[in-house]
């Protein structure tokens, strides 16, 4: 076995193509530099060799994992493909190779750095299903419920199971604006399907006035004398908020405006308590 | 929905911000065919104010008038504030759209004292009777128990809500009959007590029949207000040991006092909310449910405040080092538990990770130990960390939080001073001595 630190793999980016990557390395005794799929391919100046999706070869090491490293593994790397972790497909490769030498009790070395980098990547999928479980905002059209995500981690698999429990005689569709992806239901079943671009309609009144209401009940929450934005932001990322009705556009104009009036002599901070009353 | 929805919306939001328990967790729950909602054991956060914290359910009043007229409450019968009602209807439509949307998790509600207590609960019934009924609604519901309601509508409540609370408030008798003399410690516990039996009973006949209906299944809590009265932490802290133990509590809440009322029996109005008062009396909480620590081991009766700058269980540490070193790849679960640095998950990872490999300093890093702390309290397979600043001021810094070290420099001109963060000060402060009488003790007895 060596390492080939001058050899790259591209697969076609499908978990079948990677498992192939993984029968390739075994067959020629070789481990690759990385691992590129047609969404990460650089050019490189080192030789790149092309992997092949090939089912067979798939099936058969989808089907040793179980018997070699446990059921537990095999649903850590499916979820491990499914991270915003550059180098996923490496690590999965690696952790395959350890998978085999070591048996189930790969699971426990956590302090192995293959082992960590894979385990903290999906901690952070896990955080980044489970936050956006709540801070995911349907607006009503048509009596369908529709949502936009920005994610950084491929979430959508894990949120189904989450809201047709909550919601199971509604219509909804959940879009992935990052991977160009949008969970679809309607009662009873679900499925993935590549959205392009979505153009949300102009809203009716009852959904304007349900927004307003929200970003009402937001605001009046708070307990002014507690303010502290930190903890806040530490708690939910700024980057979710651009998908929050509470800082929906109306939102912001009631905040510029008060920013703007406060800026003035005379005010100060009372035009906010006004306007939302 | 009419413009007097707005008016209501804000006003009984603004009333009933100042209750703490906003969490939705505790039970598993689908909904029903043909129906809406679920619930998740481990609560989900909707969103969070910008107080930081967390948004998980429509925190509301059903009315905001009040009968009684307890001295730190806002809605108190003699405070001159705008008073409004939700019709049970109006409250359990605005809830469904919210929910609808994913705004919320459920339902907190809670209600000032209309006329007297049953009635004021038979209106909440009705609100929660809509949306299980009508709405088929199975989502989150936490119901607040006006003391002095008749047990029956408080069985009908607890059927219908899954989490159930009776706000103790001010944690000793004589507070209460201070500052809510329409209260009484009798008329709190009393359906406290209640609530408990019907969840003992019903969790008894749910294994003789499964089709019992569940009684508040996702449990009990309880929230008090700290810094209103004088009681110290210590009796606090009791009093929280005593209801997880006696009344089978999910959780107990504390509730920094935000002043609301010019009274001679209260803190001034400019006082700010003792926060960091209420964050240790929640760190303390936190050991007392997941870290087996006993109330009377984290404060006595020569210790009843928590000390500011550093939290309750590195105080602990300080004042047991007889107790260290713990060999991280020998001690139990428990023991690991202790140290300052290792957490709930960080002690599980190291169980699980010394199965397949002695640990070392660097790789209880990579497994989330805060080895800035830990590594005074821990050897691994017989060796210290190398390189350990054994300065006093480097053992010390190691144990304030950012936050508090400047609390510190601020409190005691030291940083500026000397480079040294000195411990050996005379200090005017008698607690304070004490402390750092303490901390000189431990390092340099052990360390």
């Amino acid at each position: 076995m060596h390492n080939r630190p001058d050899l790259i793999y591209c697969y076609d980016g499908s978990f079948e193509g990677l498992l192939c990557c993984v029968f390739e390395s075994y067959d020629q005794q070789e481990i690759p530099l990385d691992i590129f799929s047609p969404a990460s391919l650089q050019t490189t100046l080192l030789p790149v060799k092309e992997i092949q999706t090939e089912p067979q070869k798939a099936k058969r090491v989808f089907d040793s994992i179980p018997k070699k490293i446990g059921l537990a593994a095999l649903d850590f790397i499916q979820r491990a493909f499914l991270t915003c972790h550059a180098q996923k497909e490496l690590y999965i490769l690696l952790f395959l190779r350890k998978g085999y030498r070591h048996g189930p009790s790969v699971m426990d070395m956590l302090t192995d750095e293959v082992v960590n980098t894979l385990v903290t990547a999906v901690k952070h999928l896990d955080k980044e299903s489970h936050l956006l479980k709540g801070f995911i905002r349907f607006s009503v059209v048509n009596n369908t419920l529709v949502a936009q995500i920005e994610p950084k981690n491929y979430v959508l698999p894990f949120l189904i199971q989450h809201f047709r429990e909550r919601y199971p005689e509604e219509r909804f569709l959940i879009y992935d604006a990052t991977h160009g992806m949008g969970l679809i239901y309607q009662p009873y079943k679900a499925m993935i399907i590549p959205i392009e671009e979505l153009q949300l309609p102009e809203v009716d009144e009852e959904e304007q006035t349900f927004r307003e209401l929200w970003q009402l009940f937001y605001n009046t929450i708070e307990i002014k004398g507690r303010h502290n934005p930190r903890c806040r932001m530490s708690q939910m990322p700024k980057r979710y908020w651009k998908n929050m009705t509470e800082f929906g556009e109306g939102q912001t104009l009631v905040q510029k405006r008060t920013k703007a009036a406060n800026e003035l002599p005379g005010f100060s901070g009372r035009l906010l308590t006004e306007k939302e009353g | 929905m009419t413009v007097d929805v707005f008016d209501k919306l804000k006003i009984l939001t603004d009333a009933a911000k100042y209750d703490v328990a906003c969490t939705s967790s505790g039970v598993n729950k689908r909904a029903a065919a043909g129906g809406i909602g679920s619930a998740a054991a481990c609560g989900i956060c909707h969103s969070f104010a910008a107080d930081g914290r967390c948004i998980s359910l429509l925190k509301v009043l059903m009315t905001n008038v009040c009968a009684y007229d307890c001295q730190y409450c806002v809605n108190r019968r003699s405070n001159d504030t705008p008073r409004a009602s939700f019709t049970p209807r109006e409250l359990a439509e605005l809830m469904i759209n919210f929910y609808r949307r994913n705004y919320i998790e459920g339902l907190f509600l809670s209600s000032g004292v209309l006329k007297n207590p049953d009635y004021t609960t038979e209106r909440m019934i009705e609100a929660l009777r809509i949306l299980r009924e009508e709405y088929r609604f199975s989502g989150y519901i936490h119901a607040k128990a006006i003391p002095g309601t008749d047990s029956v509508l408080i069985a009908r409540l607890g059927l219908l809500a899954d989490r159930m609370s009776v706000n103790i408030e001010l944690p000793s008798q004589n507070s209460l009959r201070l500052l809510a003399p329409d209260k009484s410690k009798h008329s709190i516990l009393m359906p406290m007590g209640y609530i408990q039996n019907r969840i003992q009973e019903n969790s008894k006949d749910l294994v003789k029949y499964r089709s019992v209906p569940k009684f508040a299944p996702a449990g009990q809590s309880t929230q008090m207000i700290i810094g209103a009265t004088p009681d110290t932490d210590w009796q606090i802290l009791n009093l929280t040991e005593s209801l997880y133990k006696k009344y089978k509590l999910k959780r107990v809440f504390f509730s920094a006092y935000t002043p609301v009322a010019e009274n001679s029996l209260l803190p001034a109005l400019n006082t700010k909310p003792p926060l960091l008062r209420e964050h240790r009396l929640y760190q303390a909480d936190w050991l007392l449910r997941y870290y087996g620590f006993a109330a009377n081991e984290l404060l006595d009766q020569n210790q009843q405040s928590f000390n500011p700058y550093i939290d309750p269980k590195c105080n602990w540490a300080l004042r047991h080092m007889e107790f260290f070193p713990v060999d991280v790849n020998r001690a139990s679960y428990n023991s690991l538990l202790r140290v300052p640095g290792i957490g709930v998950l960080s002690a599980k990872r190291i169980l699980t990770a010394r199965r397949t490999t002695s640990l070392t300093f660097d790789g209880l890093k990579k497994l989330g130990v805060v080895l800035k702390r830990a590594q005074y309290f821990i050897t691994c397979s017989g060796k210290r960390a190398d390189r350990v600043k054994n300065t006093s001021t480097a053992f010390l810094q190691s144990l304030l939080s950012d936050k508090t070290r400047d609390l510190y420099r601020q409190n005691f001109l030291l940083g500026e001073q000397s480079e040294q963060l000195s411990l050996f000060e005379p200090l005017a402060d008698q607690q304070n001595q004490h402390m750092q009488e303490e901390l000189r003790q431990c390092i340099t007895g052990r360390i």
